[in-house]
């Protein structure tokens, strides 16, 4: 049987399918942080402590109201979404106009606030959160066992990053939603409301931070630093793909979670760094990103 | 006439308050992780249970003053030792205790040795702190990894379970717990047949689970702890690999992780800890307290061994009615230790305090009665078996 590094094929057909697992939750949160960034110009730091009250959320609902995973599919991205909202119309709004900087200490400022009530409340350890029944279970695909769970999340996932791509870059919304970007002034003047479209789309951005933590509820510890082990990675993935890039951060969401999958069958212990230094070797050779555009 | 016996009266009650402030004033601080994935098995609750002690040992009333402060650590070496320095240094402090995470403790237990102060771990497991790094300054209180390599790892392979397959967090705890457990699997006739060391702390383990089940190891040790732990395991029911006839070997497993993975999850896990609060009449009680005072959460084993390593400094501070660290360390090893929660005990000349350790094995849901309702007792390990004979030490204070 021919070995590929000392891996045998079927071993290395089952870590790629597991990167491209992995791949699938940095896609969904750096999609989001692209998002808010492309239209909003914010750098979301508390994008990872949304992603936790996603899966925290859908623990409440399940302890306190019975409500089972698949409603907490819909009702926990409404929930953190609303928040989002808050957020923005009170706080993100007042500092628009001023640099990056700000939004940047803010938001980072708002994720340890959030992180720490939750700590109090429900100390570091975490919560239990079982897989649905539904998706408990899994297939042997003869090269790996997948949990039937894994398989849909990657399919979940996937089908919202592409139903996200086509509407921003598809639809009159979306073209709405681009104009605003480039001329905000000019787009109000055609009688566009270009508040209430900023405020939405950073509600969505935070929707689909939850909604990446409902769907890593029942296989992550659900604790109040999930997101924040997350988020740096998550942030790396952004800035290789390009600042605000759509398409960039699914792309380079999943071919990430590919290379660290394989570096943890090649050399584990460089696998929570890999990243970082693909990120150097990038911003060496294209400092906007891999599909950024230079401004 | 009148003056004089004022005058003697006063001289008389000087004298009297004179003994009675002949007091020792201690500064202890609670060094630990406040904020991270061990602050619910250490954190605030150590710093409870610290308090606990204080009251209990009725020390103002004994004429000891003591004073408890509290940090955190972060699970840094590099936060630990500038905060235990500042603490020696310019805060007063004479002890410091608990301290998890087994790097950030090897560095307090450096600079407590520099600084000839004392330092009284409960929270960290690497052996090595009563081994090659023993220090005439540092007690290890309530486990080791020798210890869990003993009691978890010497019951799976006795209970046929002879290839072992291990997850190691990259970190000297890790390591520790790895080595350990493999001596003891290498000595009872199993083998190793594969190791992965994984980033500390990490999320998705996914990999490695598979990369253990691909080995066809019996048993996939797990030397790992807190949310790496409860990570793997969450992590490997979903990948079926209990179901697929390998066993889990959660080497260092706290009560806290248990409620956070959930019995559903949990049950049927065997795991070694030195207490557990429904043990007897004594360590309930004392939990119930304990409890009232931490929202409800019972203490874990790393939080009672901070509450009976702080009783029996004070101990030692009444009898020698001194805080010099050599007198006050030379009786702590020389007095027994006796408290509700470990019952009797001592400490050796290494630095090793000596009680059972108990192997548990999780409860089904079914079998729990509610919250924390988790354990079922199925070994004692005597103190001798549990941890390494003097005569395998490493540690120089050993003479030989």
């Amino acid at each position: 049987m021919f070995e590929l590094l000392g891996i045998p094929p079927q071993a290395l057909f089952g870590q790629v399918l597991l990167g491209l697992i992995n791949g699938s939750f940095y896609a969904m949160l750096s999609l989001g942080l692209a998002v808010i960034f492309g239209l909003l110009n914010i750098i979301n730091f508390t994008h990872g402590a949304q992603y936790m009250m996603g899966a925290f959320v859908a623990w409440m609902a399940l302890n306190y109201l019975g409500l089972n995973y698949w409603a907490a599919l819909v009702v926990s991205p409404l929930v953190v979404g609303a928040t989002g909202i808050v957020i923005e119309r009170f706080l993100l709004k007042r500092i628009a106009h001023l640099d990056h900087l700000y939004g940047l200490l803010l938001t980072f400022g708002l994720a340890l606030i959030i992180q720490g009530l939750f700590r109090n409340s429900y100390g570091s350890s975490g919560l239990p959160y079982q897989i649905p029944p539904q998706l408990a279970g899994g297939h042997n695909l003869g090269f790996m066992f997948l949990p039937n769970y894994r398989g849909w999340v990657v399919i979940a996932s996937l089908v919202v990053c592409l139903a996200t791509w086509f509407m921003i870059e598809k639809t009159k919304l979306g073209a709405y939603l681009r104009a605003a970007t480039e001329n905000p002034t000019l787009t109000q003047a055609f009688g566009i409301n270009v508040p209430l479209l900023v405020t939405l789309t950073y509600g969505f951005g935070v929707a689909l931070a939850a909604l990446a933590g409902v769907l890593a509820a029942p296989i992550y510890s659900v604790n109040p630093n999930m997101g924040s082990d997350l988020i740096i990675v998550v942030f790396a993935v952004v800035v290789i793909g390009g600042m605000g890039s759509i398409l960039g951060s699914i792309i380079t969401g999943f071919s990430l979670g590919l290379v660290e999958g394989l570096t943890k069958v090649f050399y584990p212990e460089a696998s929570a760094t890999v990243i970082f230094i693909i990120m150097v070797l990038v911003l060496l050779v294209k400092p906007a990103g891999l599909f950024g555009r230079t401004a | 006439m009148k003056l004089k016996s004022l005058l003697l009266a006063g001289a008389f009650a000087a004298l009297m308050s004179g003994t009675a402030l002949a007091q020792v004033s201690v500064k202890i601080g609670v060094l630990n992780d406040r904020s991270g994935l061990y602050a619910d098995l250490s954190g605030e609750g150590s710093v409870i249970a610290a308090r606990m002690a204080v009251e209990d040992f009725k020390a103002a009333d004994k004429g000891i003053k003591v004073e408890i402060i509290s940090a955190d650590h972060q699970n840094k070496p590099d936060v630990g030792s500038t905060i235990a320095r500042q603490w020696y240094d310019q805060d007063g402090v004479d002890v410091i205790m608990d301290v998890p995470t087994s790097s950030v403790a090897l560095a307090v237990n450096q600079i407590t040795r520099e600084k000839n102060k004392v330092f009284i771990n409960s929270g960290a497991a690497a052996s090595d702190l009563t081994g090659a790094a023993c220090s005439p300054n540092t007690i290890h209180w309530t486990y080791d990894t020798y210890a869990l390599a003993q009691g978890t790892g010497g019951a799976m392979v006795k209970a046929g379970g002879d290839s072992w397959f291990f997850l190691t967090a990259d970190y000297a705890f890790g390591h520790a717990l790895e080595r350990d457990t493999a001596a003891i699997v290498t000595k009872n006739g199993g083998k190793v047949v594969g190791a992965v060391k994984t980033p500390f702390p990490g999320t998705d383990f996914s990999s490695f689970l598979l990369q253990a089940q691909s080995s066809k190891a019996k048993v996939i040790g797990l030397a790992n702890a807190g949310g790496d732990t409860i990570n793997s395991i969450k992590q490997a029911g979903e990948f079926g690999i209990v179901a697929g006839g390998q066993k889990l070997a959660g080497l260092l497993v706290f009560i806290t992780d248990v409620n956070a993975l959930g019995l559903q999850t949990a049950q049927g896990l065997v795991l070694t800890e030195s207490f557990y609060w429904d043990t007897n009449d004594q360590t309930r009680t004392w939990s119930d307290r304990f409890a009232k005072l931490n929202n409800g959460k019972k203490p874990s084993m790393v939080q009672a061994g901070v509450y009976s390593g702080l009783l029996h400094y004070l101990k030692a501070v009444e009898a020698t009615k001194s805080k010099d660290s050599a007198t006050v360390m030379a009786k702590m090893k020389e007095l027994p230790t006796d408290d509700p929660l470990f019952g009797k005990g001592s400490v050796r000349v290494d630095g090793r305090k000596m009680h059972d350790m108990y192997l548990f094995e999780v409860k089904k849901p079914s079998e729990s009665k509610g919250p924390w309702d988790y354990y079922k007792q199925i070994a004692v390990l005597p103190a001798e078996q549990a941890f390494k004979p003097l005569s395998e030490s490493t540690c120089p204070l050993v003479k030989k």
